[in-house]
């Protein structure tokens, strides 16, 4: 069998090939590292490769196989991970030279369940320095580049895990979501990526950027492939619970379209694109319905007064010792956090609750909130600004705008790859679910997920 | 403190300490601040309750008063 072809297949292809040994975790680790050696220069996907560790490891779980024992779907799938989740004994760098010298002692709970699960980790992959971006280029270690064009951001911050997916490097990947960071590569990139409901995956091990935002989860090829490794990172390995139960298709869906504020600024290829996938839901049978959510407007100030103060009191002491260490735009962030005044704070967790309370309203008559990802294709890299109906905005606050919502809320929410733009670049489709609600959230995007690229 | 106190002296402290690049971003930090003011929500002394742990856990807040509708 070609291996080159085989490490571009899914987990829910590759896993019945690896049950029956027809393909070996060796080979596919092989042609994924292959991947690496000939892309990931070019691209700055991977800030550590652990080849050596992930053919021994392949090698391994090969002869665990040929001795009858099978730990279940992920087993012998290469992977990689976002260099913010700790593996024991590789360094953890949050792609910042303030971590220079750090080697993790032990996994992170996610990491371990990865390893009892089955997973080769090839490597760790780059991302916009400690999460605090939704670009990837700033980074110690390079602007990653999109593999679509590679002038443009791959998104992020989980930018390298989304480009390790699709330029063949990993079968899937572990990301970080703090406003968007899981969903937005997703988009740029045209893969999956799930943000499950806030406090499903321990975030233990994992370097922190706003602690009451942070979420791990994962990209991947197709939303089957994302329940699977879902459920792996919350402890679950009932092999009862996966593939994931298929649903009787989408007729009877019915999706809330949240049109004001979050469809006012989109680029127009990308309005098109969410509007051919809204018709051909509902030419399957789905039914959108218009929902509100009232203090849209002040979302991003909320976002603002909650991520902000969060990151610095993290960075605090780090930043007063080796500020120089720090990339500008990063450190900037962090020092505007520091002035932010604890009254401000309070106020914008008052409007956090009226933002879950709104969003728990508008999905209550609905299986699921749908919107674009991002209101714009992969920006170019270093671009600070984009132009939408003849205005110039800010790229991080358009990169952010229908993501970070959620993050807030802790409202499980999944990206899923829609029609490309007319120059071939990748656009993402946001679904939403009730929190506590992630495995209806996985059924609504499988049955959805076949009809947004007719 | 008002908002243009607090940005007074948060630019001067930024210039203190070298960093002057930071004071176009709380020029718009605190336009974002007076947004944050501004919003409906504050009107309504402590109406917004909820326990630690229901938010820890992502659960369910209470809205103000027509909040919600």
């Amino acid at each position: 069998m070609n291996a080159k072809a085989l490490h571009f297949r899914s987990i829910t292809e590759l896993a019945p090939l690896v049950a029956a040994r027809q393909i070996t975790s060796e080979a596919l680790t092989e042609g994924c590292l292959a991947e690496i050696a000939g892309k990931s220069e070019a691209l700055h996907a991977f800030i550590t490769v652990t080849g050596d560790e992930a053919i021994e490891r392949a090698r391994a779980l090969d002869r665990e196989l040929a001795a009858g024992h099978s730990r279940g779907p992920l087993h012998g799938i290469p992977i990689s991970l976002k260099d913010l989740i700790d593996m024991r004994g590789v360094p953890t760098t949050a792609a910042s030279r303030v971590r220079q010298g750090h080697v993790a002692s032990k996994d992170a709970p996610v990491t371990a369940r990865l390893f009892e699960a089955g997973a080769v980790v090839v490597g760790k992959t780059n991302l916009h320095e400690f999460a605090f971006g939704t670009t990837s280029d700033d980074s110690a270690y390079g602007a990653v580049h999109n593999p679509h064009d590679p002038a443009r951001s791959p998104g992020g911050s989980s930018g390298g895990s989304a480009v390790s997916i699709v330029t063949g490097m990993s079968v899937a990947s572990i990301g970080t979501d703090t406003g968007g960071s899981i969903r937005i590569p997703s988009a740029a990139c045209g893969t999956v990526g799930l943000k499950p409901t806030w406090g499903e995956v321990p975030c233990d091990g994992v370097v922190p950027l706003s602690e009451s935002l942070d979420h791990v989860g994962p990209l991947a090829r197709n939303v089957a492939d994302a329940w699977l490794l879902y459920l792996i990172l919350r402890g679950d390995r009932s092999a009862a619970l996966w593939p994931l139960p298929a649903r009787s298709g989408v007729k009877g869906l019915r999706l809330g379209v949240p049109r004001p504020y979050f469809l006012d600024i989109v680029d127009d290829e990308v309005r098109q694109r969410f509007a051919e996938a809204l018709a051909w839901l509902r030419h399957a049978g789905a039914e959108t319905v218009d929902v509100v959510i009232p203090h849209a407007a002040e979302i991003a100030t909320v976002y603002l007064h909650t991520s902000l103060p969060e990151a610095s009191a993290y960075h605090a002491t780090m930043i007063e010792q080796h500020p120089e260490l720090y990339t500008p735009n990063v450190r900037l962030r962090i020092e505007m956090g520091r002035y932010l005044l604890a009254e401000d704070y309070v106020r914008a967790q008052r409007g956090r609750d009226v933002l879950r309370a709104e969003v728990d309203t508008a999905l209550a008559g609905c299986d699921a909130l749908v919107l674009p990802t991002v209101p714009i294709p992969a920006p170019l890299i270093g671009a600070n600004s984009v132009e939408i109906a003849g205005k110039k905005e800010p790229v991080r606050n358009m990169m952010l705008r229908l993501t970070q919502l959620f993050n807030l809320t802790g409202h499980p929410a999944i990206s899923v790859p829609m029609a490309q733009t007319s120059t071939g670049l990748p656009c993402g489709l946001q679904l939403v679910g009730r929190r506590h609600a992630t495995e209806a959230l996985l059924g609504v995007a499988a049955a959805c997920e076949p009809h947004l690229t007719v | 403190m008002t908002l243009d106190r607090w940005l007074e002296c948060a630019c001067a402290d930024a210039d203190r300490r070298g960093l002057p690049d930071l004071k176009p971003l709380l020029n718009t930090l605190a336009q974002a601040t007076q947004v944050l003011r501004s919003a409906d929500w504050n009107d309504v002394a402590g109406a917004v309750r909820q326990q630690t742990d229901d938010r820890r856990t992502g659960g369910g807040g209470r809205p103000p008063q027509g909040a919600a509708q």
